[in-house]
């Protein structure tokens, strides 16, 4: 059992400290959640990806470093502590990139990840429907078959990104009569500037189009955009949910900064006589601290060899609940100043109470925990 | 980096499993809290035999080593398994005497320690002042404020050979003091402190290091009371039936489980990462946390279990009454927090 890291490990570090001391930009970019910000950001990508910074776990080929999973969370640990920008790319990067790595040809990978490395292409996710939420293998909307491809119909919602983002990834339904739900449904990428395809952007809680509804009708999706075989999406997307994802969704190194400028807040405004405030800050460093420790857990037995899979629940769990209770510590903290909507802590507020339903709501997460991990007999929803 | 338990520590903590999983702990439990401490000194001495305390005392007295690490693994096993007595505090004199390096004492006490052929209690400064099982413990140390420490009593004998000990070691007003937990065995050590064995800023320095093993030691306590309770709670709730069918398989009795074990699993790493570096802030967030996990775990445990849960009879009580008097001993979660907060470095700008 140990916690220290290699020289290697170490000299790295040193390098992307000092790659980011240089070049993270002065100023915070404008949200990324506004067509500005999105800019901006995607900008920042191509820096990034200058340099060889963007997506250090991939393969060199790619535009990454080959770093392992030890590497990359140093890289965050350091990209965070930095105070570097949000990451536009983040959709693509930590959700369909796992799958195409897995599951993809090697045509659809050398087509697809260097334009993502590079920011040139942003992706959204496209999973949920209005009817189908956490009950996502219901979903009703079509690929049938054409000549030389797919056409898409049906409608998408709470797709993170999609008001300025370039292409979507999702499953759709392209065998209406197979026995189950979780059958018959096939993984796509389609462009979400295609004909046919409307994107209606929705407000967030504080008016920002974080995600939008798209309605398709009749999109042509070629055949060299279907990631694995048809009828087979279901297991391709799921494949990587538990899988490397609940260690990448989000890093320790995020959590780490954010209790820092946490910290640096109670010095500020902190009363040192509130106590129950203090032991607010106090829990904030020590969640902090167990999810990178729980996290390092995870990265050895996933080095060993080992599938992290139903534990990656208990991740998302914590950090969700984790990084709302950190955020409301902080508005405390602020006193009167918390209502203000262009405070430091405000927007990122709002990004946190979105936590526990995005990627799988914690509800569901807590029954795979009960289910997978206590071995408790599955029940009605 | 690997921050994985190797492999023989791993089959460490599974021998010591498997020993204490037919050691029949429960009734040592319930003799230990009625006074009859014999069970409990035979149980301390199969634990000594597999070398569990000289992992807190130094080679060249027959330890091996300080092994804090290995020994917080072992101190897993004990809190699953809910064994009686002065093991914290035991070790913790261990420490105390080997930080102290003072050859005479260390030569008189600790060999004996590492063997388990003897047992001790400890009372620290800023502490609980009472003494826990010095009745059955054959050493009664004491730290005072003013850095003194000294040897309070010499009476139960523990390890396998003791004899009938004192019990009964009293309070103040002469009566033994009950803890809510009755295998906690609680007394205040002789107001006149007996032997005066050390003093000096010495001493001091050696208990503060001794108290943070101690508080760690018991975080690791802690963690495996928590999945003890986590464990016949599951098992009680997939064989319950109620309108038909297995009380687990309803979310509001799944979804409290899945947030007792979430407590727990991110509770864990923090005591191996204190283990390994021992500093304040690292114990103090590992015991805060290992703590409130297993006393969550007990409170969950309590309520799955309905009313069966709410009697002594059913073993279940010897880890529910254990929950809470550990998460406070040796740092309460407020003294943990203020500790965490101390040790935290001004910002970096």
């Amino acid at each position: 059992m140990e916690l220290t890291h290699t020289a290697d490990v170490e000299a790295f570090r040193a390098e992307a400290r000092g790659w980011l001391r240089a070049h993270v930009p002065a100023r915070p970019l404008p949200s990324l959640e506004t067509a500005e910000g999105f800019a901006a950001h995607r900008e920042w990508e191509a820096v990034l990806h200058a340099d060889r910074w963007s997506v250090v776990s991939w393969p060199e080929e790619y535009g990454g470093r080959g770093a392992d999973i030890v590497k990359w969370l140093v890289f965050e640990e350091e990209y965070w502590a930095a105070g570097a920008p949000g990451r536009v790319s983040q959709n693509g990067i930590s959700l369909l990139a796992p799958t195409l790595f897995d599951h993809a040809s090697a045509q659809q990978r050398a087509r697809v990840l260097p334009s993502m490395a590079s920011g040139e292409v942003i992706w959204a996710q496209a999973w949920s429907e209005p009817e189908s939420g956490s009950d996502l293998a219901s979903l009703r909307s079509r690929a049938v078959r054409t000549d030389g491809g797919w056409l898409l119909s049906g409608q998408k919602t709470w797709s993170s990104r999609a008001a300025f983002a370039d292409r979507a990834f999702g499953i759709f339904r392209t065998d209406p009569d197979a026995p189950r739900p979780h059958q018959g449904l096939t993984y796509l990428m389609f462009d979400l500037r295609a004909p046919g395809v409307t994107v209606r952007p929705i407000g967030r809680l504080d008016g920002k189009p974080a995600f939008a509804e798209l309605f398709l009708d009749r999109v042509f999706v070629p055949d060299e955009d279907v990631i694995g075989e048809p009828g087979q999406g279901w297991r391709i997307a799921m494949s990587t949910t538990g899988n490397e994802r609940g260690l990448t969704l989000r890093s320790p190194g995020r959590f780490l900064a954010a209790a820092d400028r946490l910290v640096g807040l109670w010095h500020e405004h902190g009363d040192p006589a509130d106590t129950a405030l203090g032991d607010r800050v106090a829990d904030a460093v020590v969640g902090a601290r167990a999810y990178e420790l729980f996290t390092w857990v995870n990265a050895a037995r996933f080095a060993a060899g080992e599938t992290i899979g139903a534990e990656s629940s208990l991740n998302k769990v914590f950090w969700s609940q984790y990084d709302i209770a950190l955020h409301e510590t902080a508005l405390d903290l602020l006193g009167a100043d918390a209502e203000l909507a262009d405070g430091a802590w405000a927007e990122p507020w709002v990004f946190s109470l979105a936590g526990p339903i995005y990627a799988g709501t914690n509800e569901i997460q807590r029954d795979i925990i009960a289910e997978r991990l206590l071995g408790l007999p599955k029940g009605r929803r | 980096m690997r921050f994985l338990p190797t492999d023989e520590q791993s089959d460490f903590a599974r021998t010591l499993r498997s020993l204490l999983g037919s050691a029949r702990v429960p009734a040592t439990v319930r003799a230990w809290a009625d006074g009859d401490a014999g069970p409990g000194r035979a149980l301390w001495s199969r634990l000594a035999g597999t070398g569990l305390f000289a992992l807190a005392v130094p080679e060249a007295y027959e330890g091996a080593g300080l092994l804090l690490p290995e020994l917080s693994l072992g101190f897993v096993e004990l809190g699953r398994a809910g064994v009686p007595g002065p093991v914290v505090e035991s070790a913790a004199v261990s420490v105390l005497l080997a930080e102290l390096a003072d050859e005479a004492l260390a030569k008189r006490f600790l060999p004996g320690l590492a063997l388990g052929e003897t047992s001790a209690t400890l009372t620290l400064p800023g502490g609980s002042p009472y003494a826990l099982d010095a009745d059955a413990a054959t050493y009664c140390f004491a730290v005072s404020a003013a850095g003194e420490l000294r040897l309070a009593g010499g009476t139960g004998g523990a390890g396998g050979t003791g004899g009938a000990g004192a019990r009964g070691a009293t309070g103040a007003t002469g009566e033994p003091l009950r803890s809510t937990d009755p295998a906690r065995r609680l007394s205040l050590p002789p107001a006149d402190g007996g032997e005066l064995l050390a003093a000096g800023p010495g001493v001091a320095r050696a208990a503060e290091v001794a108290g943070r093993w101690a508080r760690l030691l018991t975080a690791a306590q802690c963690l495996g009371v928590g999945e003890a309770l986590l464990a016949r709670t599951v098992e009680y709730a997939k064989q319950r039936t109620q309108f038909g069918t297995p009380i687990g398989s309803f979310q509001a009795v799944k979804h409290r489980l899945a947030d007792t074990l979430l407590a727990l699993e991110f509770a864990r790493p923090l005591v191996w990462a204190a283990a390994l570096s021992p500093a304040p802030g690292e114990v103090a967030a590992a015991k805060l946390s290992a703590g409130e996990a297993c006393y969550r775990a007990a409170m969950t445990a309590l309520q799955l279990h309905g009313a069966v849960g709410y009697t002594e009879e059913l073993d279940l009580s010897l880890w529910l009454r254990r929950a809470r008097p550990l998460r406070d001993a040796w740092g309460t979660p407020s003294a943990c927090r203020a500790e965490v907060l101390r040790s935290l470095t001004p910002p970096r700008r």
